[in-house]
């Protein structure tokens, strides 16, 4: 057995009160402890964890020495947010005080970091010098805060959140009051940015990430706590890069990539944390991302164990606090010969901000196999997701509502089958119970059966059981039904289950289904879906997705892009287009086409060119060696085979002969096709072409439910084929008739007359009224035609022709939306927009030189 | 032993989008990052007509072609609901906030 020495200066002061050590000698002395002796090289919460656990088992077996880098003693570190916050003090959070260590007669030496072991001579040596032999080492040093390496990262101001330290800074800047930036939109970057918020500071939280919590919240409940958080006056700013902190002297502020500069006297750098291995790699453990241990924590060299934030288990590292605790028990089994070993955590996380409930646990993630159940509640603000898999829960994200974390991450944890209470899962283990007890029977049919008359369903509209049972059998024989009369389930919709079980108890197989739902995410229709977002000022998707409970967490590719069009054209310049929810087509600019190539066609007003057009459409084809070249139907040029990367170059080029994107690829305004009129024609009655031009001016770049296309016929013999557009002008002597809902593609439909008018302006006035009419109320993805023959068109004709100020006021709806989309998408992206979306990933590496595993 | 070409970053790849890498001699890959940022990476090819699957809408952890809307699962390239076939998968994986994928020399074989 080694010999022990230990001594300790008397430079270690803190509080008055001297070094945290039992020993009162002043000098190093020879121990006359013959035990072995266990050395803890950290006195955070995984250290002591582990000591107690020790001494539980074994209280005799080691004599125990600790050391601390911080001058305290120990204490809990995720108390350290509700400390910032002011709901607690220092003293709260201590976890073993001073006569813990001296009952135990356990040696604290705090404030003096271990910087280096000794494995052959089993010894620790100290910062202040001092060296201490050991039998078992415990290497618990946790982990250090990741600083992201950029400019002014090391000015006075910036810090750091792990440690009291960096809460005694934080207050005193929150004492002068000012501005903090907080870096990292994670855990401990929000509990650090909500502290700041109720010590009076001006917060800006920047997080990388487009969704706050990434890595514990799915999209929808990361939007909710964002919402929630700019509520309390914190500005967040997600999808943002920390380009530099500036300042003279000391922090003045951050600037972003983008160039946005926010001031600051405050800097806090919460972007994430690593296991603090220094120690370990230079004595020559074996460390990957952590300190590798086997499954009793022990190293790579058999005296020497860890335990804590620093290892690495079974590939796995863990950054929270429960894993720690099923650690220590299995270092204690180990060092007491008794060997259970650690078989790795599932974890949990809770986000300590007093009023914000979240909770998420296990794999979130979806995937193969994977089932999500959603529940979302508008009204309180609640958004469930609990997955599962084989009949098993494997993940589970709770906002606003997370009393029933527990109990799903119980069922996690002992991976029990949730098969028969699958159904009643997502209402929580209240009313999973209800179920069970209501004569045994889980049947949600069966659960809802069993609820007393009494027994609130909606509790948006305060509607008893008993209320929709009478209102079905008063003869509301479906669900639309059944909301149209006793309200239930009609305003947030997260009664809709209940209500259609109730419609199976009371009718069997008489319940009449419904107009059709959106999409299978929803069971709302295209009508409500749109109804609730104007009335309810919706503004982006996620936001629709949780106030109308959409089932899926992000959508699917039949309701997101009806989504964007809708936030589109109820927010004319002010919703911000989703890329990613739009067909590929109106994402790139251009069709694709079977081989994956795209087709281009660019804008030809009214069917009119000139030879510089011509000239500039010749050298494409050559330039970029089109295949083919065609005279499309809507009296343009469409040129074949560009591939995707020569796309932005193909624009510019097209772009610098005058012209603009054509947009024959997307549901919007197509082509506006004209005859020759009365300039040429001898049949002539108008100037049906100098028409067509004025209305592809005024219409296009407008997006649409569907394709749009007009045409204007200068005589009777409509040449061009105004009779089967979206809106037809037939010139006639007296002057214009005005066509609309006709299509000439699978289902033929002649135009209906709509009215006929005298003057030109009238035209193009009625043309854009129509226009506005059909975006805003017909179905994503219905044409005119079949829209005219949904709601009549003496409706139409009703809106159009005898409602003259109605007419006005759509009319000046869409010249306000289109004075927001007229700007050439093509001319952007020839510019550098989007630019990703056109060139390959190029790795960084030349192709020979591989990291090979 | 499996060799791994890094990429790129996370942040290269537009959230519910996909970017191609073009590796010589071998078929374009389309690699994926999912609203919950998971990577995943398939051959860019739907089992249906070979429609660029980079090009479509990412759902969940799907994407549909955007030529005929098949959906297929980005962890298996299965096709999903009633159709049927199979797009080739690499093995993806992260560290250090770098996107590295598996090299396809096996696959060739396979193909």
């Amino acid at each position: 057995m080694a010999a022990f020495f230990f001594f300790w200066s008397q430079g270690m002061d803190f509080q008055n009160n001297g070094p945290e050590t039992a020993n009162e000698e002043d000098i190093f002395v020879p121990s006359e402890d013959v035990r072995e002796h266990l050395v803890v090289v950290g006195n955070g919460m995984a250290g002591c964890r582990a000591v107690e656990e020790l001494l539980a088992r074994d209280k005799d077996r080691y004599r125990v020495t600790i050391f601390g880098a911080e001058p305290y003693v120990n204490y809990n570190r995720i108390m350290l947010s509700p400390v910032l916050a002011g709901e607690k003090s220092f003293d709260d959070i201590i976890i073993n005080s001073r006569d813990w260590y001296s009952e135990n007669n356990i040696e604290l030496i705090a404030g003096d970091p271990v910087t280096a072991m000794d494995r052959a001579a089993k010894t620790v040596t100290s910062h202040s010098g001092r060296t201490v032999g050991y039998d078992k080492l415990l290497i618990a040093t946790g982990s250090d805060p990741f600083i992201i390496p950029v400019p002014g990262k090391d000015l006075p101001g910036v810090i750091s959140f792990r440690d009291m330290k960096d809460v005694d800074t934080m207050l005193e800047a929150a004492n002068n009051g000012g501005s903090a930036v907080v870096i990292g939109g994670g855990l401990l970057g929000l509990e650090a940015a909500h502290g700041l918020t109720l010590r009076g500071m001006k917060v800006t939280v920047i997080h990388l990430m487009d969704t706050l919590m990434e890595r514990q919240l799915d999209e929808a409940a990361g939007w909710l706590l964002k919402s929630a958080l700019e509520g309390r006056g914190q500005t967040i700013l997600t999808g943002a890069n920390t380009e530099a902190i500036y300042g003279d002297g000391k922090v003045e502020g951050v600037r972003l990539k983008d160039g946005t500069e926010i001031p600051a006297n405050l800097v806090v750098m919460a972007v994430g944390i690593r296991p603090s291995t220094a120690l370990a790699r230079e004595a020559g453990l074996e460390v990957n991302r952590g300190i590798k241990v086997d499954d009793h924590m022990v190293t790579s060299d058999p005296d020497v164990l860890a335990v804590g934030e620093c290892v690495e288990h079974d590939g796995n590292v863990y950054g929270l606090v429960a894993p720690l605790w099923e650690m220590c028990r299995s270092l204690a089994d180990g060092l007491t010969d008794q060997h259970t070993g650690y078989k790795g955590s599932v974890t949990s996380t809770k986000l300590k901000v007093a009023g914000l409930d979240v909770f998420s646990a296990g794999d979130f993630s979806g995937g193969e196999g994977c089932e999500d159940i959603v529940l979302r509640d508008a009204s309180r603000g609640v958004y469930k997701r609990v997955i599962v898999k084989d009949d098993k829960i494997v993940g589970a994200v709770l906002y606003g509502d997370t009393v029933d974390g527990g109990w799903y991450f119980d069922m996690l944890k002992r991976e029990e089958d949730v098969a028969d209470i699958r159904d009643l899962l997502i209402f929580g283990q209240a009313y999973a119970a209800l179920g069970a007890s209501g004569g045994g029977a889980l049947d949600p049919k069966a659960a809802v059966a069993a609820l007393s008359d009494d027994a609130e369903i909606c509790g948006c509209n305060g509607v008893s059981k008993g209320q929709v049972v009478a209102c079905i059998e008063k003869g509301a024989c479906s669900l639309d039904a059944v909301r149209a009369t006793c309200k239930a389930s009609a305003s947030c919709g997260s009664c809709t289950g209940l209500v259609e079980n109730l419609l199976a108890v009371v009718l069997g197989d008489d319940v009449q289904s419904g107009p059709k739902t959106m999409c299978k995410c929803t069971s709302f229709t295209h009508d409500d879906v749109r109804r609730e977002i104007v009335a309810q000022n919706m503004r982006s998707i996620p936001e629709v997705m949780q106030l109308l409970h959409w089932s899926t967490p992000d959508g699917c590719s039949s309701c997101r892009p009806a989504l964007n069009y809708y936030l589109l054209c109820a927010l004319p310049g002010e919703y911000q287009d989703d890329q990613q929810s739009r067909f590929v087509n109106e994402r790139m600019h251009a069709n694709i086409q079977k081989d994956g190539t795209y087709s281009v066609v660019p804008r030809m007003w009214g069917g009119l060119t000139n030879p510089r057009e011509l000239r500039a459409i010749a050298d494409v084809v050559e330039k970029y060696d089109a295949p083919m070249v065609k005279v499309t139907g809507g009296q343009r040029l469409d040129i074949f085979g560009i591939r995707k990367e020569d796309l932005p170059a193909v624009w510019a080029d097209l772009n610098a002969a005058g012209m603009v994107s054509g947009h024959a690829y997307g549901k919007s305004l197509r082509t506006v096709k004209t005859c020759v009129g009365s300039e040429w024609c001898r049949f002539g009655t108008q100037d049906s072409t100098g028409l067509g031009v004025k209305i592809e001016r005024m219409t296009w770049g407008s997006w649409m439910p569907h394709k749009f296309k007009i045409a204007v016929s200068g005589c009777p013999r409509n040449c061009a084929e105004a009779t089967i557009k979206d809106f037809g002008v037939v010139c006639v002597d007296s002057g214009y008739e005005l066509h609309v809902g006709g299509n000439g593609g699978i289902h033929v439909r002649a135009t209906d007359l709509l009215c006929k008018v005298a003057t030109e302006q009238e035209a193009m006035d009625y043309c854009a009224a129509f226009t506005q009419l059909y975006r805003e109320e017909a179905r994503y993805l219905e044409r005119t035609a079949p829209w005219i023959e949904r709601v009549g068109v003496d409706y139409i004709k009703q809106r159009i022709v005898e409602d003259e100020a109605g007419r006005e006021a759509l009319r000046s709806r869409f010249l306000y939306s289109q004075s927001f989309s007229q700007e050439d998408p093509w001319a952007q992206r020839a510019a550098g927009a989007d630019s990703e979306l056109h060139q390959p990933l190029e790795p960084p590496m030349p192709f020979g030189a591989i990291a090979a595993e | 032993m499996t060799d791994w070409i890094d990429i790129g970053t996370l942040a290269d790849i537009p959230q519910r989008g996909a970017r191609t890498v073009q590796i010589a001699g071998e078929k374009e890959i389309a690699v994926f990052r999912t609203g919950d940022d998971h990577v995943f990476a398939l051959v860019n090819e739907c089992p249906h007509k070979k429609g660029p699957l980079s090009q479509g809408i990412v759902h969940g952890h799907s994407v549909a072609c955007p030529l005929h809307n098949w959906n297929i699962a980005l962890k298996t390239g299965e096709a999903q609901g009633n159709d049927e076939g199979c797009t080739p998968t690499i093995e993806v994986k992260q560290e250090g906030g770098r996107i590295l994928i598996a090299r396809l020399a096996s696959l060739k074989a396979a193909a």
